[in-house]
This record gives structure tokens, C-alpha cells and sequence, in this order.
């Protein structure tokens, strides 16, 4: 699905990814964590191509294309989703209009033909029933006035939504209460699937009890300093990032 | 109170392509021109050609003679080379103006092609939609819908030398009345030389039953258009009115100077719209309409409201204030507006609103769009004399920056003679935001859609003011003057 190979990437000019190394099967959800600074944003932000993040070496192989050569909106159309850390508000555009934008762009790439709003709409409570979500979020404009737990869960709904084949999950948890946590958490195993992979980047591991990772990643300046199962997670949590500073280890059980 | 924002350097959004003209073309109708230039003989001949009164060239020739004594206004916010005013023709007409079409089928069939180029089908537009049309090319009237049906129901609604000689009491009681000819330069300009334009008197009690439009269009080259309009609603009477226009293209600027006079009297309700996308100029600035418009509404009966919408996307320039004289008392006056500036398009527009009655409200909503080297300036006044008691003002006043060679400016002035007066005012600049942009780019949204979805969110507020059909078309044209805006 996701191979990434010695990836260099900088921002403003200042190297943030320095040789990173990563490779997602199919249905596979893999988390990536580590310090503040480590660059997991950055990571989300290069796979998605946003403006200012430079590759500087490596390439991007995503379903056996070289995803650093497409647009970022062609890279969503192949089915790169970016759950953002920060969802962005649109003020005066209704949320549903947006979506349905966002779907029939990405249906008319791949040769699909386009829904209409009563197709649209059928789809829309279809994805709000499984995700458990109120559609009062629907007659709102994009993110505008959300509070943070009902934009992370705009975002998992726009997933749903969008079907993705590669979901990055940025910090999906921070700013969230328990409860709201434990929603999102929800909505995101409902959408795995074997034919969906995920990366989950988060600074904490309690995200990781609701949605447990078949691969755990530690990212440490810039590079994967050590990867394991789930239980990884689990020692970071007790120990902190600190030991992978005095050398670390390079690979724990799993 | 004065604040002034230039867009910030971006990394994604700062650079324009160029959309072209859509509208540039020129209709090959043979036009009956005076040569260039302005002198009594002039006035004369325009007024004798018209077939006015006595009293109507008198008019004329006095404003013409204040003119005289009048430069033009510089206290704008433009920049403008000086304009040549005897190098500009004051009249042209279609030559079929002396047989004059009595309905549509008479009308040149060059002519219906034209608006159909604009996507204007008059007949369809009609039939669809129930409007009645005067449609102003050039200078002359040629075609007027529905007619009867209004007639039936007591509007009057057709151009105005028809209506110097079918209703020339009514005329003679209402013109300058709202705007005199000395108001200003170009105020005095238009009532000297003012071609032709729309005549709406909706009488007591009747609410006019359908919306009346009327599309202007500026054709035969280097000719100035002086549209004059006036609308009058008796006691209790409600109209909505739209207007909208598209012009082909050109090098040479064009001189725009129309006035419009609304008056309401008791009760009575004009809602008045608009949506202008005349040629703005190509991406280096050359040509283009200057578009210097006195629009003025009198809200002379207790409770009545004067509501003016505007979209304006067009002209190389453009100064503009509609406004409302709120006498009345209870009387309201509303503002809502969307002006967009791209490449070397500079707008100095805003309203004013005058508060002498009791009880008198007013309401402001103005979006800025600023892109490419465009210039964008609010200017608005609003002003509660000494017996306006318990006079209310609201003013937001948004600006939205595109790109980093444009700028937005805003100049809010407030005068209050009465202490039991309430003026609020909120001004925000934000711009297209990088992560807006990649936000919607990142769901497969393509950059153009994105730029159209997020300024049209941000006119929203003013889009809803607008009738359905019009919000439809003041959509689509803000989609064709960004397009390719960013990228």
C-alpha cells in the first residue's frame, strides 16, 4: 500500500525528516509517535503535499505510484485522506456542500459519475448512522464554531464519507475529553478495513487503547528510531521518550 | 478612523493568471453618434432629439452650466489619469430607434443575439422567470416585457423618455429631487446629458407583482453612458428591482456617470439590486469602464425601507456609495454589498446613511475582495443629525485579500449630533488562508473551486439579500472573475 524510503523533507528551509523508512500493508493501522518536534506532523503533511514541505531525498510509493510527483487534490482523489490536527474553518460554506464538492471531485477522477443531493444525502445518513453522529452538523458551515471534539469528529466523518485508501490521523486526540475520545475512536475502527490502511500519529498512547495498531513506530529527530507491536506503545507510556535518547533500541518484540 | 491592511507575502496563493473577458465582444449595429465633445449645443441637440419640453432642456442646461463649475472629485481613493471630457461622445442610439420595436419580435435580432451571448435570453428569461425587462442598449430602450400585466396593476414601469412624455407630471415631480444636479460633478454630468434609463412608479398599496430587471449594456465605442433612473413607491407599495449589466470589450475607457433616485413614501418598500460586471480592463490595466454612479434613495414616508444590494465585479473603476436619506420616521435603510477587485481594477465604494427621523435604522454589510493588483476601499458614512432620537447603525465591513499585490482599505465615517444614538462598526481583513486552500485541496477539491467556495462563503451574507436568480448569476460571476486567479 505505503512505502516510504529514506525520506528527507524540510520546512523553511530546516531539515525535519532525515532518512525516514516506513512500509504499510494493505489494512494495516499503524501508529506513529514520539516527541514533540520528532516531525510526525511533518510526515502527515509531506504524504498529503502540502505547500512549504519540501522532499529533499527519498520517494513516496503509494499503490505502486510515486505519490511526491501528484497534486496534493490528486493525491486525495487517489485516495490519501489527511485528518487534520487542526480542521480548518470555512465560514459561510455549508458543510454538506462542501463534502459533496469533495466527493464528486474525487468520483470524477476516478471516472465515477457524480451524485446528486438526494444520492448524496442517502449516503450522507447512511455514514452518520454507523458513526453514531448527529446530523446537526451537516446545516453548519465547514468547522466554524465546532467545538474541538466535533471537528475531530467531523474529520472521522469525512472519512467515512470519502473512503479512503490511506487515512493519516493527525494528533486526532489532542484536545479531546475521554468521552469524545472514545467516540472517535469508535467512528475509526468502524472504517477499518482490509482494503483501507491508517497512520495514526499521536503523542500519547491512550489513543492507542481504543484503536489498537498493528505496528507501533517511534519517530525520534526526524527518523523511525524503533518500531514494534502494539506493546510498544505500552513502554513509552511507562518510560517516556527519553531512553531513545541515550541510543535507544532499535526494535522491541513484535 | 481610518485603517489600512496590504495583503502579506504568501508561499501558495500569490500568483494571478488571467481570466479573460468573457463578455468582450461588439454587437455590429450602426449607431447614430454625436461627435465628441460638450457644449450647450450639445445638451440641445440631445434634449431636441429626445423630443423633451421646455422645461426639461431648461433643466438640462442648468445643470450643465453648474457642471461647469464643478471639477471632479478627488478625495477617493483611486487613482485615475485625468479624464478628457470633450473627447467623449454624449450620444448614440441604434439607429432602429425611430420605428421603435413594439414587442420583442421587433427587436433587432442581432441585438436578442447579444444577450443570449451573455446568457441573458430575454423571452426565456422572461417567460421562466416572470420578469418584466427594459432592456438599455446604448442609450435607447428597445425592448420592454409584461407590459399590460403591469399596467393592469397600476405600475408603471418603462424607460424614462417614454416616461417625459406619458407621465411627464410625475417626472416633473420626482427628478432631482433626491439627487439635484449639483450634487456632485458627476451627478451634474448626467442630468445635462443623461441618454435614457428606467421610469418605476408603483402606486398606492400595490405591491408590484413581479420583480422588474432591467439589463444595461454598453456598446459603439468611446460613447459615455448616462443612465437616469427613477423609482417611486407611493404609500404602502413594494418593488423589487433589479439591475445588471455585462460590456464588450474595448481599449478605449469608457466614461460611466448614471444617477438613480429612489423615493418612498409611507409605508412603502423598494428593494433595490444589483449586479455590475462591466469590462474591468485586461491583466495590465488597459481599458475598462470607469463607472462613477450617484445612487441615492430617500426614505421620505414614516416606515419605509430602501434596501440596496450590490454585487459589483466589473469596470476598471468604480465609485459608487449607494445611499439612503432615512427622513421618514421608523424609517430603514439597508447596504449589502460584495465589490471584487483583480488585477489593476480599483473600487471606492461604500454607502451613506443619513438619519434625520425618529426611530430611524440602518444596517451595512460590505464584503471586499481584493486579488491580483486589485485596490479595494470602503468608504461609508453614517450620520444621525440632532433629531434623530433612538437612531440605530449597524456596520460590518469585511475585506478578504487573494494573493500579496492587492490591498483593501477601509474608511468609516461616523457623525452623531444625538446622544441617544447606537453606532456599532466591525471591520475584519482576513485572505484566502493557505490552510483554507489546503484544506479543500487535500479533500480533491481543485484550486479554483476551492478560491470560488471560500469567497462565496464569505459573501454569503450578502448573496442571501439577493433574488434567487440573481444570487445564482452574482455566484457564477464571481466564479468567472477569480477564475484562474490562483494557481
Amino acid at each position: 500500500m505505503l512505502e516510504i524510503k529514506n525520506l528527507h523533507a524540510t520546512v523553511g528551509g530546516k531539515p525535519i525528516l532525515k532518512g525516514l523508512d516506513l512500509k504499510i500493508a494493505s489494512g494495516e493501522i499503524h501508529a506513529v509517535m514520539g516527541p514533540n518536534g520528532a516531525g510526525k506532523s511533518t510526515l502527515g503533511n509531506v504524504i498529503a503535499g502540502r505547500d512549504g514541505y519540501e522532499v529533499t531525498a527519498g520517494e513516496v510509493i503509494y499503490q505502486g505510484k510515486n505519490l511526491l510527483e501528484l497534486e496534493p487534490e490528486e493525491r486525495a482523489c487517489e485516495g490519501v485522506f489527511l485528518a487534520f490536527q487542526y480542521p480548518v474553518e470555512i465560514p459561510g460554506v455549508n458543510n454538506t456542500y462542501f463534502l459533496r464538492a469533495a466527493l464528486n471531485a474525487q468520483r470524477k477522477y476516478r471516472g465515477q459519475p457524480e451524485l446528486d443531493s438526494m444520492q448524496f444525502l442517502k449516503l450522507v445518513r447512511e455514514k452518520l448512522e454507523i458513526l453514531h453522529i448527529s446530523d446537526d452538523l451537516l446545516h453548519r458551515a465547514v468547522n466554524e464554531g465546532f467545538s474541538g471534539g466535533e471537528k475531530k469528529r467531523n474529520e472521522i466523518f469525512q472519512m467515512a464519507v470519502l473512503e479512503p485508501s490511506l487515512a493519516i490521523l493527525d494528533e486526532t486526540d489532542s484536545g479531546l475529553d475521554i468521552d469524545a475520545l472514545r467516540l472517535v475512536a469508535k467512528g475509526v475502527n468502524r472504517l477499518r478495513s482490509a482494503d483501507r490502511s491508517m497512520i495514526v500519529v499521536t503523542h500519547y498512547q491512550r489513543l492507542l487503547d481504543y484503536i489498537v495498531p498493528d505496528a507501533v513506530h517511534v519517530l525520534s529527530d526526524g527518523k523511525i528510531v524503533a518500531s514494534g507491536d502494539a506493546k510498544l506503545a505500552l513502554k513509552l507510556e511507562d518510560e517516556g521518550y527519553s531512553w531513545l535518547e541515550d541510543g535507544g533500541i532499535k526494535a522491541v518484540a513484535g | 478612523m481610518n485603517s489600512e491592511q496590504n495583503a502579506p507575502d504568501t508561499t501558495s496563493v500569490d500568483h494571478f493568471v488571467q481570466q479573460k473577458y468573457r463578455h468582450g465582444f461588439v454587437t455590429d449595429i450602426e449607431s447614430e453618434t454625436v461627435p465628441p465633445g460638450l457644449n450647450e449645443d450639445v445638451v440641445r441637440w440631445i434634449s431636441a432629439r429626445k423630443g423633451e419640453p421646455e422645461w426639461l432642456l431648461e433643466w438640462r442646461l442648468e445643470a450643465y452650466r453648474r457642471w461647469l463649475d464643478m471639477q471632479p472629485p478627488d478625495w477617493a481613493h483611486l487613482q485615475i489619469e485625468p479624464i478628457d471630457f470633450q473627447a467623449i461622445s454624449y450620444f448614440s442610439a441604434p439607429k432602429s430607434d425611430k420605428d421603435r420595436p413594439q414587442s420583442l419580435d421587433d427587436v433587432d435580432p442581432k441585438l436578442l443575439e447579444t444577450y443570449d451571448k451573455l446568457g441573458v435570453p430575454l423571452h426565456e428569461r422572461a417567460r421562466l422567470a416572470g420578469v418584466a425587462v427594459d432592456a438599455v442598449f446604448d442609450s435607447v430602450s428597445v425592448g420592454t416585457t409584461f407590459r399590460a400585466e403591469l399596467k393592469e396593476a397600476g405600475v408603471i414601469f418603462c424607460s424614462f423618455s417614454e416616461a417625459v412624455k406619458d407621465y411627464p407630471e410625475l417626472v416633473k415631480k420626482y427628478l432631482g429631487t433626491v439627487v439635484p444636479p449639483r450634487d456632485n460633478f458627476f451627478a451634474a454630468l448626467n442630468s445635462a446629458v443623461f441618454s435614457d434609463g428606467s421610469f418605476v412608479f408603483i402606486p398606492k398599496g400595490v405591491r408590484c407583482p413581479m420583480e422588474l430587471s432591467t439589463y444595461f449594456r454598453i456598446n459603439a465605442a468611446e460613447t459615455g453612458q448616462f443612465e437616469r433612473t427613477l423609482i417611486i413607491a407611493e404609500d404602502k407599495s413594494y418593488v423589487s428591482y433589479l439591475e445588471g449589466c455585462t460590456a464588450p470589450m474595448r481599449d478605449e475607457n469608457q466614461l460611466h456617470a448614471a444617477v438613480v433616485e429612489l423615493v418612498t413614501l409611507e409605508d412603502a418598500e423598494i428593494k433595490y439590486s444589483t449586479v455590475q460586471n462591466w469590462y474591468p480592463g485586461d491583466e495590465n490595466g488597459v481599458g475598462g469602464i470607469y463607472n462613477f454612479v450617484t445612487k441615492r434613495g430617500d426614505c421620505r414616508g414614516d416606515r419605509s425601507k430602501i434596501s440596496w444590494t450590490q454585487v459589483e465585479t466589473g469596470s476598471a473603476i468604480t465609485w459608487k456609495y449607494p445611499s439612503c436619506v432615512l427622513r421618514g420616521e421608523r424609517s430603514v435603510g439597508e447596504f449589502y454589498s460584495v465589490a471584487l477587485t483583480n488585477n489593476y481594477q480599483q473600487a471606492d465604494t461604500g454607502t451613506k446613511m443619513i438619519h434625520i427621523g425618529r426611530d430611524t435604522r440602518s444596517k451595512i454589510i460590505s464584503k471586499g475582495i481584493s486579488a491580483g493588483k486589485g485596490q479595494n476601499a470602503y468608504r461609508g458614512l453614517v450620520r444621525i443629525s440632532k433629531r434623530a432620537e433612538n437612531a440605530r447603525n449597524f456596520t460590518q465591513c469585511d475585506s478578504m485579500l487573494i494573493g500579496k499585490g492587492c490591498g483593501a482599505h477601509t474608511f468609516p465615517y461616523i457623525e452623531v449630533s444625538n446622544p441617544t444614538a447606537k453606532v456599532e462598526h466591525e471591520a475584519t481583513t482576513s485572505r484566502i488562508g493557505e490552510d483554507q486552500l489546503f484544506y479543500c485541496l487535500q479533500r480533491g477539491i481543485s484550486e479554483e473551486d476551492a478560491v470560488s467556495m471560500i469567497v462565496d462563503g464569505f459573501c454569503k451574507q450578502v448573496f442571501r439579500e439577493l433574488p434567487m436568480e440573481f444570487a445564482v448569476e452574482a455566484k457564477a460571476l464571481l466564479e468567472v472573475s477569480l477564475e484562474g486567479a490562483v494557481g
